[in-house]
């Protein structure tokens, strides 16, 4: 077994880019669920909205990847208003129910053979986001080491600029929940009622929040295909929401740094886990695959029955989070 | 570990799990009798289809066939995997081409216990306006009373399985107050049982029994399997109720909390299927592949309707079990008013616990006959978005809204793909439930009263 190795994908992962991108989903869940109490069970559709924006504007539309970023944030208001609209008014299940169909109907939209020239279909986009990697500074296909950390260049870039980002929106999250507007979100995620006895319309108070959570997903969204460099339509799985709860629910909902440091714990935990069994000795590796069946294909199921066992068990036992404080918490009401 | 421990452990794990080491029997019991099979037709000019014999079909590096004057061909392959079947162009009738031209070889993926079946779209192609008749035939015959009425009646089917899986989400709702998002994986189940007993039999699932005599190590008949499906599902609705979700509502977790438990499960349940099941597409041994009978125009297996005569049979008892029997007005007077039933003397957790039983099994039912396709692992998946619009539809918390909801849901999807292409039927479920909600949002059979 090479530990060494294991070690050196686990630090990698800490602070990798699929930490950076499910942190900044999680961000627009926690103003979603943490701060307003939404059930907003669809994340993956704006993330879907966030890289088909850039994706259809740069493929169909055949403009510039800069011109696609604003499309980003207005696919994804289009999205929440769409969603809002119907939902917001009644009680707060009805939002997750619409969010985790709609959430699975644009991908089998996105994916199908009458969108294909819209949105390439099952093969997808590429090749869209040379401009953004044309500003490297860092030489794309070359190995970077940072004490522990090792990434390839054009990671490194991403990483760089996505980080900045999320420290930017995180902050802009704790200062705007500071804010009356903030203030008051909270008060309608307590109490709807007495908020809207105050005189304040929760109706467009959640709609707000909604679109707000929504673009930070899309904006997430944007990052990851960028990383990848090419839009899959099945990248964006329903079961890619649920990580992302889980990521919020360890952290705690409600806290404003909380999905960063739920992301980086769940993503170190999946990758020494992954590695660890994939790196096996040969004999246990045998015994294992023999008795409970473990390919390297059923490793990779694996990550999401942890996903699930542990948004069973995190709900049912702790659901304020490992850090989170039982006062700040949604999921405990009504 | 010696081996036998290891074997031993892994069936207790496996029995711990519900679910038998399927992929493990698998391998034991592939059959040495595999092929790809199909049948070659068009439609003429009528409507009526013409059997084209004559026409070569090969597999490289595996043999071919010829099909013979039912049009039918049948080609052996040594063992399950993916195949690249050729049709010869050259054989086909003066007259009669490929729908897509291009489109001379297909992809095939050949699961372990059944023949596949494989489809070359033929159309008639006139001489000088080819392409011309083929979108004329097409658009015609698209709106015709033959076309409509058939897709009602697929609509109907699917309606009923839906309302089968419906009810069960409704009633649950109903008592308890929860969304269950894990209801599609107790339809998955379903179908994954009456797999299993229906290809590896009572008992051999559990590795070591496979190769028993029947009905305990080898396949019993599928109506057998579909009646231990549904009492499998009522045994899984019990035990999600009695070690999850009972225990939640005892130390009093909040109703949303218990909302993302229900995901959670859903999710662990998905991926457990997946582990033990793969990623392939199978069917069951028996009635996989029927021909349709004719009736009023409309096609439809024996299989099928058969299928939906047991649906609409156990629906009506459904209804009159809910509104005569004592068990079933005790569910209602739940659903209505959990504190009013209680304080009158229901017993409120034994009916809670009846109804997931109860959902459990309709949605094992459900999912036994949503098999008939093709099983895979994500099958309930496929099919929550249009639960959801039906129960919604309906008025959460309604059996009845539940039906009504489940059969218009159906009959709109399959109505649908007169207009838009079939791939995107689905979406008119999102459509109809965000209708739903934008002009009644208690639904068709929901009382009237602030659901905000």
């Amino acid at each position: 077994m090479d530990w060494g190795f294991i070690l050196e994908r686990s630090f990698s992962a800490m602070i990798g880019p699929e930490v950076m991108i499910y942190a900044l989903a999680a961000v627009g869940l926690n103003v979603h669920f943490g701060y307003t109490g939404l059930m907003n069970f669809g994340q993956v559709g704006f993330m879907a909205a966030g890289a088909y924006g850039v994706g259809v504007t740069v493929f169909w539309l055949d403009w510039s990847f800069w011109i696609g970023i604003v499309f980003v944030f207005v696919y994804a208001a289009v999205l929440a208003l769409l969603l809002g609209i119907p939902t917001l008014r009644l009680r707060a299940d009805y939002l997750g129910l619409v969010t985790i169909a709609a959430s699975e109907t644009i991908r089998l939209l996105a994916r199908s053979r009458v969108m294909k020239p819209v949105t390439g279909g099952v093969e997808g986009i590429d090749k869209f986001a040379e401009p953004f990697f044309n500003l490297s500074p860092f030489q794309l296909g070359a190995f970077y080491s940072f004490g522990p950390f090792k990434y390839l260049g054009r990671d490194v870039w991403v990483l760089m600029v996505g980080w900045t980002l999320l420290i930017l929106v995180t902050l802009m999250v704790q200062q705007l929940m500071r804010s009356p507007w903030g203030r008051t979100l909270r008060a309608i995620r307590e109490d709807e009622d007495a908020a809207r006895a105050l005189g304040k319309n929760a109706y467009y108070y959640k709609m707000q929040s909604l679109m707000l959570g929504g673009m930070i997903g899309a904006l997430a969204g944007l990052i990851q295909v960028v990383q990848k460099s090419s839009v899959q339509a099945d990248t964006f799985n329903p079961v890619i929401t649920f990580t992302i709860w889980t990521i919020l629910i360890i952290g705690g909902p409600g806290r404003v740094w909380s999905p960063i440091v739920g992301s980086s714990i769940y993503w170190t935990l999946i990758v020494f886990v992954e590695n660890t069994l994939r790196q096996l000795p040969p004999g246990a590796r045998d015994t294992l695959e023999r008795t409970v069946d473990l390919s390297d294909f059923n490793i990779g199921m694996l990550r999401f029955m942890i996903v699930g066992t542990g948004l069973l068990l995190l709900a049912r036992y702790r659901p304020q989070g490992i850090f989170g404080s039982r006062e700040e918490m949604a999921l405990d009401r009504r | 570990m010696p081996k036998g421990t290891g074997r031993t452990w892994t069936t207790v794990f496996l029995v711990l799990l519900g679910l038998g080491g399927g992929s493990q029997a698998a391998h034991a019991q592939v059959s040495d009798d595999l092929g790809v099979i199909g049948q070659l037709q068009y439609q003429d000019a009528g409507g009526a289809k013409v059997a084209v014999a004559g026409v070569d079909l090969s597999i490289d590096d595996v043999g071919g066939a010829t099909t013979d004057q039912d049009g039918s061909f049948r080609i052996p392959v040594p063992g399950p995997g993916e195949y690249t079947i050729n049709i010869d162009v050259a054989t086909l009738p003066a007259g009669v081409g490929l729908r897509d031209a291009e489109r001379t070889s297909l992809q095939v993926i050949v699961s372990e216990n059944a023949d596949q079946r494989i489809i070359f779209p033929l159309v008639l192609a006139g001489a000088d306006n080819a392409a011309a008749a083929t979108s004329e035939s097409e658009s015609e015959g698209n709106w015709s009373v033959r076309r409509v009425s058939q897709l009602t009646l697929e609509g109907l089917k699917l309606g009923l399985y839906l309302a089968m899986a419906a009810i069960g989400l409704s009633l649950i709702f109903g008592t308890t107050g929860l969304v269950n998002f894990a209801h599609a994986e107790l339809v998955t189940w379903g179908a994954l049982m009456a797999y299993f007993f229906n290809i590896y039999g009572l008992v051999g699932m559990f590795g070591f029994f496979a190769g028993w005599p029947a009905p305990f190590g080898s396949g019993v008949n599928f109506i057998l399997a579909t009646v231990l499906s549904v009492v499998m599902g009522g045994v899984m609705g019990y035990l999600v109720n009695r070690v999850v979700f009972r225990t939640a509502r005892n130390r009093a977790v909040s109703l949303l909390a218990q909302m993302v438990m229900t995901i959670g499960l859903s999710i662990l349940l998905r991926y457990v299927f997946l582990y033990y099941f793969g990623g392939r597409y199978r069917s069951y041994g028996d009635y996989s592949s029927q021909r349709a009978n004719r009736f009023l125009g409309m096609e439809l297996t024996t299989r099928d309707s058969i299928a939906m005569l047991v649906s609409v049979i156990i629906l009506v008892g459904v209804g009159i079990g809910l509104t005569r029997t004592r068990t079933g007005r005790a569910m209602r007077a739940v659903s209505d008013n959990k504190d009013l039933a209680e304080s009158s003397g229901i017993d409120v957790e034994k009916v809670i616990s009846q109804v997931w039983i109860f959902g459990g099994a309709l949605a094992a039912l459900a999912g036994s006959f949503l098999g008939f396709d093709q099983i895979k692992w994500d099958l309930g998946t496929r099919i929550l978005l249009l639960v959801f619009a039906a129960v919604t539809l309906g008025g959460l918390g309604t059996a009845f809204g539940a039906l009504v909801g489940a059969l218009i849901v159906g009959i709109a999807i399959n109505w649908s793909t007169l207009i838009i292409d079939s791939e995107l039927k689905n979406l008119t479920a999102l459509v109809v439930l965000i209708l739903a909600l934008l002009l009644r949002p208690q639904g068709i059979l929901g009382r009237k009263q602030r659901i905000g």
